[in-house]
């Protein structure tokens, strides 16, 4: 076992893990932080995206020690301390961007990382960047129209083509 | 309308809001004191002997506390099947013993033979790979077709051979059907294959075993859409348990598609271990394990004839389908492809004869069970790439040959048993028109000819039916449950009010849809009402949420429960404004008395009830909680029309979808925001069959899509935005909302939408390709275009 420390949501958090132990099982066995999800075994989900250090990762492909001394930010950090919505998550519920939840924790936190990155995205700019986070429920539509939403692109009259 | 939204507003989901900020609780999010953790030893052969598990070795391993083989499970009974079907001998199924772990042989590739229980997931892992274990490999069966054949190796020993049944539908017809295939002006024959998907919910199946020693009870946290079900599938066949003992939770589910209906292994085992070991005891699956036990669906393959006379009109129609059960009965497995398939192979049309024959055949690969549409959209897809075909070869437009069969009077007697109660198939066809300019197609495909891509246009209609299903009816048809659903209104005193559902919402948004009704209802604020699910501890009996019955049944039975408290409310606010009851009236959470200024509060009668000082105790008991059971009178016949355009790269054969409009009628809506996002997601998992998704065997019965990385599940940007309606509404005519029901209506209405396009695209650059299967991959595209 080897003892961690990293900040997770603004928090100095360590925890004692075995090499093995992956950055999703600490947050969501160790800390309890269970808002970040698995949902699959291959890297391929997205379910489990967290930001380390400002950027989006699979926090099932890398091990909490390598996470030593990050600033890990989880779904459990995006809303204000009082619960008030940020824009993007308030732009999921407007646009009824999920369904069954799943997958939103890490389709939250990868679309955060792009506004990031690029402010005003285009549809096929979002679509490329999310194609590492599945879901199985909303055909991607309204995921989609809530990240333009969210960085203030006039969605009201989206439809094919 | 209430302020926060009744029936018809497009209130913002209240879910919403835990899902957002991580503090959903899904069944993996649950960890008890003490829990131990369990891995399942599956088989890696697809049919094998098991000569000798010894765990002797690997129970020595740290952390172990025990492990279980099926000598652990004598005397336990079999996972049951919920429905048996009756072949057109009149003999019942073959229905072999599904044991909870692998009794002497081995079926399939994930049938489980061994459970270790350990301190840690880990521990269970590396012990469950010290046991030793002695295989005799058999000769598996795979395709259909060859586990037919006289000699095939039989994958259950003590069956007489690999057929489940062979069914015919209607079995008097046949001889009918067949002379007028014989003597029409044109027949049009088409053999496809509906290929086998995984559901694949983002949530893996979990379950957690608890058993309490002091009360003797047992509680199953598990991800399932129906908990009550698997309370008294598990309880009254597998384990001997009655149901005052066993509670069955079903909280956040991650979504379920059909495959979270069924009663596994899994469940049984967790449940069984907990007494055993007298631990919590805990299993999560991996999305490896989820691929080789969930439930699969589709898997049929068919061949469809259309006798037509010379203008047109259908005259009767034949199918023939082998419909793949996997290695053993899955919960709902029979019934998919005869009562929910056979019954809907008239679609929108009036053919008067109509045939369905099925085999449905036992193979060395993971049971096929109901994934979204069930059935259904094999009946679609069977109908509308042959009438497509049929107009090709006529000559004719294909949406012409469609009106000219429309059913257009209702209520309608098909050939095949059902009765349509309303719909409008022109309507919807006239909508779909006008949202999917048609007449722009031709420039469109110039533009895109231009480019070098084919374009192509495809249509097609739907019928599915929902709200499954009369008790009485299903039961004829070998149904072993009734299909009613419950609800209890629970009017707390200060007028909020609870409602407990025996549906199920894993995505559906019942904890924002369902109070809508009640606010109309009563009128008062939907956020006075709350919606309590999943817990057979805390709702009624009910059957949980599967064929898009939900707001048809479940919301149904809401309704009689509502208005039973309503008209006990209203005996109340009679006795308070000395009115006679027939004078009250109930409107925006007031209680007037007709002709007069009287009033009285909702929250004013509600306290009364739970107060009562001036309450007419010798006539009417104090409270205000009902409960009602709906049997639903028929099923629900949602309809639609769809298209879909597509570009075809002919150096590639990659098809892009360029556009996708969809045209619904599903009755009243109640919110139209979840609706649209329900047709979304039917259409993203439509188009993941039409174009990408495939469950692949070989020929040993290896399953080679096992994971995300080789089974293709459809992602953001293979998808475009859809442009959907549901203007049209023929509300149904039975039940008290008028509703139908909208789950699975895009997943059965857009396969047929895109193959018909990409087939069009095709023909118009003048290959004579009349069908391809799905998936229409580049590979299969580009290899049909060069002959």
């Amino acid at each position: 076992m080897t003892q961690v420390s990293m900040t997770v949501n603004g928090e100095s958090v360590s925890g004692d893990v075995e090499d093995r132990t992956l950055l999703v099982e600490f947050l969501r066995e160790t800390l309890e932080l269970t808002g970040t999800h698995v949902g699959c075994d291959t890297s391929q989900c997205g379910a489990c995206v967290v930001h380390v250090d400002g950027k989006a990762v699979k926090s099932c492909t890398i091990f909490a020690a390598e996470a030593e001394g990050a600033e890990v930010q989880t779904i459990e950090g995006e809303a204000a301390p009082d619960g008030t919505l940020s824009t993007l998550q308030q732009a999921f519920q407007d646009n009824h961007g999920l369904q069954c939840g799943f997958c939103t924790p890490g389709m939250v936190m990868s679309a955060k990382a792009l506004l990031a990155e690029n402010p005003k995205p285009t549809e096929a700019e979002i679509r490329a960047y999310l194609s590492g986070n599945l879901c199985r429920c909303t055909g991607y539509h309204n995921i989609v129209k809530a990240i333009m939403a969210a960085s203030g692109q006039d969605v009201s009259s989206i439809a094919a083509e | 309308m209430p302020a926060d939204g009744g029936i018809g507003a497009s209130t913002k989901r209240r879910e919403d809001v835990r899902f957002l900020t991580g503090l959903g609780n899904y069944t993996d999010d649950i960890n008890i004191h003490n829990q131990a953790y369990v891995h399942f030893l599956r088989s890696d052969v697809a049919h094998g002997k098991l000569n000798r598990v010894d765990t002797r070795a690997a129970e020595k391993m740290p952390g172990v506390i025990r492990i279980f083989t099926s000598k652990d499970f004598e005397g336990v009974g079999g996972i049951p099947c919920g429905w048996q079907v009756t072949d057109r001998f009149g003999e019942p199924m073959q229905e072999p013993k599904h044991p909870v772990l692998a009794e002497g042989f081995v079926r399939h590739v994930g049938d489980p033979i061994a459970a270790v229980v350990a301190e840690t997931l880990e521990q269970a892992r590396d012990a469950a790979e010290a046991i030793e274990m002695d295989i005799s490999e058999l000769p598996a069966v795979i395709d259909m077709a060859a586990a037919l054949e006289d000699g095939a190796p039989k994958v259950h020993e003590e069956l007489s051979s690999n057929l489940c049944y062979d069914w015919g539908f209607v079995e008097e017809n046949s001889a009918a059907v067949a002379d007028a295939i014989a003597n029409a002006a044109h027949v049009t024959t088409l053999e496809l294959r509906n290929q086998r998907l995984v559901a694949n919910p983002m949530e893996a199946r979990v379950a957690i075993g608890d058993y309490n020693r002091a009360t003797d009870e047992h509680t199953l946290y598990t991800t399932s859409q129906n908990p009550h079900v698997i309370r008294l599938l598990m309880g009254a066949f597998v384990l001997g348990i009655p149901e005052h003992k066993l509670h069955v939770i079903s909280p956040d589910v991650g979504g379920g598609f059909g495959t979270k209906i069924f009663h596994y292994a899994e469940e049984a085992f967790c449940t069984f271990a907990a007494k055993a070991v007298n631990r919590p005891v805990k299993w999560a699956a991996t999305r490896s394990e989820a691929f080789m036990s969930d439930g699969q669906g589709r898997d049929h393959v068919t061949k469809i004839e259309l006798a037509l006379d010379k203008d047109g009109h259908f005259l009767a129609l034949r199918t023939d389908t082998l419909a793949n059960m996997g290695a053993y009965l899955s919960t709902f497995a029979p019934s998919v492809p005869t009562w929910l398939h056979g019954t809907l192979m008239a679609g929108n049309y009036k053919t008067p004869l109509i045939y369905v024959n099925v085999k449905a055949v036992f193979t060395n690969t993971v049971p096929v069970d109901a994934y979204r549409g069930a059935g259904r959209p094999e009946a679609s897809f069977q109908l509308e790439r042959v009438i497509d075909k049929a107009a090709r070869e006529l000559g004719m437009d294909p949406i012409e040959l469609r009106r000219k069969n429309f059913i257009t009077e209702f209520p309608y007697e098909t050939p095949v048993a059902v009765a349509y109660d309303t719909g409008d198939y022109n309507a919807t066809m006239d909508k779909l028109i006008e949202m999917a300019d048609f007449d722009g197609f031709e420039a469109r495909r110039e533009a895109s000819a231009k480019k070098g891509k084919l374009r192509g246009l495809g249509v097609n209609c739907y019928i599915e039916a929902c709200g499954i299903a009369p008790s009485n009816l299903v039961g004829q048809l070998g149904a072993r449950a009734g299909l009613y659903e419950s609800a209890t209104v629970r009017v707390n005193a200060t007028g909020s009010i609870t409602v407990m559902t025996g549906s199920h919402s894993h995505g559906q948004g019942h904890e924002t849809a369902f109070p809508q009704v009640i606010a109309s209802m009563i009128g008062i604020d939907a956020d006075q009402v709350d919606i309590v699910h999943g817990d057979t501890a805390k709702t009624p009996m009910g059957m949980g949420t599967y064929g898009s019955r939900s707001i048809a049944v479940g919301g149904s039975a809401m309704v009689r429960a509502a208005e039973k408290v309503i008209s006990k409310a209203k005996k109340i606010a009679a006795h308070l404004m000395e009115a006679s009851e027939g004078d009250i009236e109930l409107k925006d959470g007031q209680f007037t008395v007709a002709g007069t200024d009287k009033s009285v509060a909702w929250g004013d009668v509600t306290l009364a009830a739970y107060v009562p000082h001036n309450y007419p105790l010798e006539d009417l008991e104090p409270g205000l909680e009902e409960t009602a059971f709906y049997d639903p009178a028929n099923f629900t016949y949602p309809s639609g029309a769809y298209a879909c355009e597509v570009e075809v790269d002919p150096d590639t054969g990659k098809v892009e979808i360029c556009s996708f409009h969809a045209a619904d009628d599903f009755g009243n809506i109640i919110n139209p925001m979840i609706v649209d996002g329900q047709v979304h997601g039917g259409i993203g998992q439509g188009i993941g069959q039409a174009l990408l998704e495939n469950c692949v065997y070989d020929s040993d019965g290896q399953l080679l899509s096992a994971s995300f990385m080789d089974y293709a599940m459809p992602r953001a940007d293979d998808l475009p935005f859809y442009d959907v309606d549901h203007s049209c509404q023929t509300p149904c005519t039975h039940n008290p909302l008028g509703v139908k029901g909208c789950g699975e209506a895009g997943a059965i209405g857009s396969p047929p939408a895109v193959v018909n396009a990409v087939v069009d695209a095709l023909q118009r650059a003048g290959h004579d390709i009349t069908h391809i299967d799905m998936p229409l991959s580049p590979a299969r595209v580009w290899s049909a275009m060069q002959g």
